[in-house]
């Protein structure tokens, strides 16, 4: 009786029938509405920005949009405990890839160019097709009975496990990736080389 | 998991159809590029959720998003330097102004 | 003195323990995390305001002035004067100017140095969030500034900004690369990405003290202080050549915003050092936190001193350092790490001294300087020249 009156800090706590104090589970569920709740709303955050990438007139609004997309995806990596990944999506995406991006795109606009149409007339067909492409890949998705994992098995891969994979079981691709980017920065600086005045 | 999977698949797959509208629409070579992104991060994503929730190494699709961000970094890095040697050249990255090969 | 080390640490418990008896446990949960943002987020505008009274001060003395001595004691409310006068200047926004782009920028660039923050282990038991992935999230973050600075100098619509930020991204992107691989050393022989775990792993001796550390210290600092935009490396606002760089449209608060997260970052990429290679608040006698602080400040002094005495780079010059001589010896440094951790004894000092010193010989050598020819501009001397006096 006492314990009731006094405790009155936590509904849930009394309502499962125990007068004790929160525990560690309650408050680690609670947290975990929260999570989920961002996460989503992060998610709908990234879906407007993606649809903002390839609506928006100005370029350089559209690279932007893409950033935000970019953050969000790092977000919902952050979501699947993959940490490491996330980092390397906002230091790789966003802030290399994204800036070369943004780059070109200040090298190749002219300040003066708004009234060109960005996109050509094929924006209605275009639209079903893809909505039909949305609606099979939902049905496809809704209808599969995917496997749920047994929960003893989650422990999050860190960078160590990355690491030790990538010399191990991938070392092979990882190799190959190197000389895909060595090949691909040879061959940056050779087409965007100025050729030399005859 | 926190989220379900299905939810995860859905998303990416908003995420690949939305890229999949850009590269069919947009004119600009710049503004294909970045839809191109989309689909391969909509990719990522996927393999990531995969990975977590229903493969014995969670490692193994990280490492795959790895090497694809590698490759989109390469891809941006060659396609941008084609960018600018076309714009060098034509003066123009709108895609359906580059109709040399046509006739 | 266990009391002084931990004095942060206690009145933060203290304050969660007053609170654990009125409330539920999850609002004090709420509130731990509440108290470290708070915490930081008086901390950065407080060092800021004092970075830019310490550092006119020795800029003054550098250059034999006495610098802002009327506002308070030896000047020491300048900064507060300073954040008046500031925020109440008139918001000016160019008229061809995209108004989203020009509002965000100086928002977007806060951001990353308040988020940096958050993995600064600023004494024992004092990092906000022990991530498993600091150094990482310290570098991913830190590299977001650039696209406010891309933001900043498109949205003014001005031709100086846009120069200014083409110019900076140029740097940035450049002296990322080395900064990085710099980094790569300390994490190979920590076996960690914490900022707390590195800082334990220089119990033994501090990093710097290491021919490899040394090494990657000098790479990371002179890299840090160039992705500051900091003198000497502050082509990106050179007044004499582009009037102010990507923030010359910005007056008023927003002028205020970018001029915070360029001192926050000093800060910040100082902290960083310091955890890195400096041993973190390892020290003895003085409290942990002091210890941090104190070579943090010297880190900035040291920056402070540069502007006072070195002349700007010319841009051949900066990028010339970065790609031609700070990467190939980054990339040399990762090397002798390896060397060193796998080698006995006596061995370790003479191989990888034995691979550093020529190897930096040699790349001193292999860039030597390079002197533009001398311009001729035939306007200036048309008594000369028939074509032009025609």
């Amino acid at each position: 009786m006492g314990a009731i009156s006094t405790n009155n800090r936590v509904g849930s706590a009394i309502l499962h029938g125990r007068n004790c104090v929160p525990t560690l589970k309650d408050v680690m569920a609670f947290l975990e509405t929260l999570i989920k709740i961002a996460v989503y709303a992060v998610m709908a955050v990234t879906i407007v920005a993606a649809i903002g990438v390839v609506t928006l007139h100005n370029l350089f609004h559209s690279a932007l949009a893409l950033v935000g997309v970019l953050l969000g995806i790092a977000g919902v990596y952050l979501a699947l405990q993959a940490d490491f990944l996330a980092g390397i999506q906002v230091l790789i995406y966003v802030g290399a890839v994204m800036t070369l991006v943004i780059y070109a795109i200040m090298l190749t606009q002219r300040l003066g160019d708004k009234n060109i149409p960005q996109t050509n007339r094929q924006g209605f067909a275009a639209a079903i097709v893809t909505l039909l492409l949305l609606y099979l890949l939902i049905g496809t998705v809704c209808r599969t009975p995917w496997l749920a994992n047994p929960p003893a098995r989650h422990i999050p891969a860190s960078a160590l496990d990355l690491g030790q994979a990538l010399m191990t079981t991938y070392v092979f691709p990882f190799e190959a990736i190197s000389v895909i980017l060595i090949a691909a920065l040879i061959g940056a600086i050779v087409i965007a080389k100025k050729e030399r005045e005859p | 998991m926190i989220i379900p999977l299905g939810h995860i698949l859905i998303f990416a797959a908003a995420l690949f159809v939305i890229g999949i509208y850009g590269t069919l629409v947009r004119r600009n070579i710049i503004g294909i590029l970045l839809s191109i992104e989309l689909i391969l991060n909509a990719a990522n994503v996927n393999l990531v959720a995969f990975s977590r929730s229903t493969s014995l190494e969670p490692a193994t699709g990280q490492i795959f998003a790895i090497f694809v961000i590698t490759l989109a970094a390469a891809t941006a890095v060659v396609g941008l330097a084609i960018v600018l040697a076309l714009f060098r050249t034509r003066k123009t990255i709108l895609t359906d102004e580059m109709d040399l090969l046509k006739w | 003195m266990e009391y002084l080390d931990q004095l942060f640490v206690f009145a933060k418990r203290l304050m969660l323990d007053l609170l654990a008896r009125f409330l539920p446990d999850w609002i004090v949960l709420v509130a731990s995390m509440v108290i470290s943002i708070v915490a930081i987020l008086i901390f950065a505008p407080l060092t800021m305001m004092y970075l830019t009274l310490l550092e006119r001060k020795v800029v003054g003395r550098i250059q034999n002035r006495i610098g802002p001595n009327r506002v308070g004691k030896f000047g020491l409310l300048q900064p507060i004067a300073d954040g008046i006068k500031m925020l109440t200047k008139e918001d000016i926004v160019p008229f061809q100017a995209d108004p989203v782009l020009h509002f965000l920028a100086p928002v977007i660039i806060v951001m990353p140095a308040l988020l940096i923050f958050a993995v600064i282990p600023f004494g024992r038991g004092m990092t906000a969030v022990d991530l498993n992935i600091g150094i990482l999230y310290f570098i991913a973050v830190s590299s977001i500034s650039t696209i406010a600075i891309f933001m900043a100098s498109w949205g003014s619509r001005n031709k100086f900004s846009l120069l200014g930020g083409m110019r900076t991204v140029a740097q940035m992107i450049s002296y990322e690369v080395p900064m990085v691989l710099s980094v790569v050393p300390v994490i190979l022989v920590a076996e960690t990405l914490s900022t707390n775990a590195i800082i334990e792993a220089q119990s033994a001796g501090w990093f710097v003290w290491t021919p490899w550390g040394l090494a990657g210290f000098l790479i990371f600092f002179l890299c840090a202080v160039a992705e500051c935009n900091r003198s000497p490396f502050d082509i990106p606002e050179a007044e004499s050549e582009i009037v102010a760089g990507f923030h010359t449209e910005y007056s008023g608060i927003k002028f205020a915003l970018f001029y915070m997260a360029e001192f926050i970052s000093v800060f910040a990429v100082s902290a960083l050092a310091v955890t890195l290679f400096l041993g973190g608040w390892k020290g003895p006698w003085l409290p942990s936190w002091l210890w941090f602080l104190l070579k943090a400040y010297a880190l900035i002094g040291v920056m402070f001193w540069f502007r006072g005495t070195l002349p700007r780079f010319r841009v051949d010059q900066l990028m010339g350092l970065a790609w031609k001589f700070l990467l190939p010896l980054a990339l040399i440094n990762i090397f002798v790490v390896g060397f060193w951790y796998f080698s006995p004894g006596l061995w370790k000092w003479v191989g990888s001294l034995g691979i550093l010193g020529p190897s930096f010989w040699i790349f001193t050598k292999l860039n030597r300087s390079y002197v533009p020819e001398n311009r001729v501009y035939r306007l200036a001397e048309d008594e000369n020249n028939e074509t032009v006096g025609a």
